[in-house]
């Protein structure tokens, strides 16, 4: 809580005023970020190596390629950079020149791993490496920075979406003294939303946090956060359902576990369950432009029908025609460049995800835009998967809209065994019908998949989502 | 087994599945009358794509459906050589 004219501390202050010895730990290389406190790690490991003072008061693009260095640079320039645009490593090249011009980028952070021309061409490039070394430079005037994050839909030129620090921790609690021995794990990327929130949540309650690594096996991700002793672990339910099949998941006990990023259906909640009967389970509700607006923690889908409508933990949430729409003083400020407006007259934001009363819950249906028509039916895909994903055998599901000459469209299902031998086996008949009739009991007609096949594995989106084909 | 017998038997299996009664499946008949809504040929073609691997309506350059299931038959069991 901000008196007037204090201002709240910079992330570099925050942390130098911690206890706890704050580790981040990435597959090569870990950093104690309270070293921040008299240090830096700017200006280190590649020969355009620049100083802290050069960054001061630009609009500084993150193009380190792992996210340890990013994390360093975050707490060191809060508060020195006038914008800070985190760039995820998933962004096409085709759209960086976009980004640089409506961030009015002016100067980088880079690794010797950072290859992109158009980087690499910007007047000011500051190296930095995950190490940290004693500063003897004095820290340049403070200002307020501009946290610029990049959303995560899969098609087009991503939007950059303007946020404060205040908006984007205001979700985040003092941590209870518990916490202090947190170690963090998230299967998300840092440079994205979700995964920031997690590296807040931890460095602002010092507590420790293992990054992921592009590319990594998710075997020998959970094997590093076994051995981190990870006690609270994040993700989406798509990344939550590929760390189950693995036999490293029997290495670490959370005791936090936390979803968030797609629809957390009761099978996945209940798979966890059963993986990590002790520990506390909870899904969360953000976006990238709606920030945090709930968390969910009493073991079911959907959330209680009374949020909507109240004003709960400054949140106040409606639905308009079906779609989510949220106002708190976590969203973001608006969108960087020239795109429209991010919330609407009365200031709430349009999450264009649909939700459905059904009793005194309210259940995520699906994506406004992923709906499929056949034959003048709407139907939201994610709501036959969390049927499917019921059946007990089913480990991941993807429904998608196949072309038909009769109805225009038709949905058809791909699906992944919690046993790899039943694919190919001798009851994948008796396993189809069986999960048709599932279908057929609990959707009508139209919403049953006209076809179901087996797959070894569906594809995860860098940002943790569940990869939807367009067509 | 036949295209012919595929194509009976996932009719039947589909109108099980609808809770539809089908028409006696005579080479005549007439697709409209047979018993299945729209819904239920969409389902056909697409599992008929599954098990006999083509969909000749789809990949077809103009729009046209058979009126007769002797017809029906005919273009997959062509779309099949």
């Amino acid at each position: 809580m901000n008196m007037a004219g204090v201002e709240a501390p910079s992330l570099r202050h925050s942390v130098a005023n911690l206890k706890a010895p704050g580790f981040l730990w990435d597959r090569a290389a870990s950093a104690r970020f309270t070293d921040l406190d008299r240090g830096t790690s700017l200006g280190l490991g590649i020969s355009l190596a620049g100083r802290l003072a050069d960054l001061a008061g630009r609009s500084v693009l993150l193009a380190t390629t792992c996210q340890l260095t990013t994390a360093l640079a975050l707490i060191e320039l809060d508060a020195i950079a006038r914008r800070l645009v985190i760039l995820p490593p998933d962004v096409e090249a085709e759209h960086l020149g976009a980004v640089i011009a409506a961030a009015e980028v002016d100067a980088a952070v880079i690794d010797d791993g950072t290859a992109a021309a158009l980087v690499l061409a910007l007047p000011v490039r500051v190296g930095c490496a995950p190490s940290i070394v004693p500063m003897d430079e004095a820290l340049p005037a403070r200002v307020a920075t501009e946290w610029l994050l990049m959303t995560s839909g899969t098609t087009g030129a991503p939007k950059l979406v303007v946020y404060d620090l205040s908006a984007l921790t205001a979700a985040i609690t003092a941590p209870s003294p518990a916490d202090g021995a947190a170690i963090w794990g998230t299967f998300y990327d840092i440079r994205r939303y979700g995964g920031l929130q997690i590296f807040l949540r931890a460095v602002l309650g010092g507590a420790c946090l293992v990054l992921s690594s592009a590319g990594e096996p998710v075997g020998d991700h959970l094997a590093r956060l076994a051995q981190h002793g990870v006690t609270h672990l994040s993700g989406t339910p798509s990344q939550w359902r590929r760390a189950l099949i693995s036999p490293a998941i029997r290495g670490i006990a959370p005791r936090y576990v936390r979803l968030s990023g797609e629809i957390a259906d009761q099978a996945i909640l209940d798979g966890l369950r059963a993986a990590f009967p002790r520990a506390t389970i909870g899904h969360a509700y953000a976006s990238t432009e709606a920030g945090v607006a709930f968390d969910v923690n009493d073991g079911l889908a959907g959330f209680p029908a009374g949020y909507v409508g109240a004003i709960r933990d400054g949140v106040e949430m409606k639905v308009v025609d079906g779609s989510l729409r949220i106002r708190s003083s976590r969203t973001a400020s608006r969108y960087a460049g020239g795109e429209p407006k991010l919330a609407d007259a009365d200031g709430f934001v349009d999450t264009g995800d649909i939700v459905e009363r059904r009793g005194d819950r309210y259940y995520f249906a699906g994506r406004n835009g992923g709906i499929i028509n056949i034959g003048g039916l709407k139907v939201h895909p994610e709501e036959i998967e969390a049927v499917i994903n019921r059946h007990p055998q089913v480990r991941m599901s993807l429904v998608r809209r196949k072309q038909s000459p009769i109805t225009g469209s038709i949905v058809v299902a791909e699906i992944v065994l919690k046993s790899d031998q039943q694919r190919t086996g001798a009851r994948q008949i008796e396993l189809k019908d069986d999960i048709l009739k599932l279908c057929r009991e609990a959707l009508p007609r139209h919403k049953v998949p006209a076809a179901i096949s087996f797959v070894p594995a569906l594809n995860v989106a860098a940002t943790g989502k569940l990869l939807r084909r367009q067509g | 087994m036949s295209v012919k017998l595929t194509i009976i038997e996932q009719m039947e299996q589909i109108a099980r599945e609808h809770g539809k009664i089908l028409a006696p499946l005579k080479e005549d008949l007439v697709l409209a009358d047979c018993g299945l809504d729209s819904l239920g040929f969409a389902v056909l073609v697409a599992r008929l794509e599954d098990s006999l691997g083509i969909d000749p309506f789809t990949a077809a350059e103009d729009a046209f459906f058979p009126v007769t299931l002797g017809e029906f038959v005919k273009v997959y069991e062509h779309g099949g050589r």
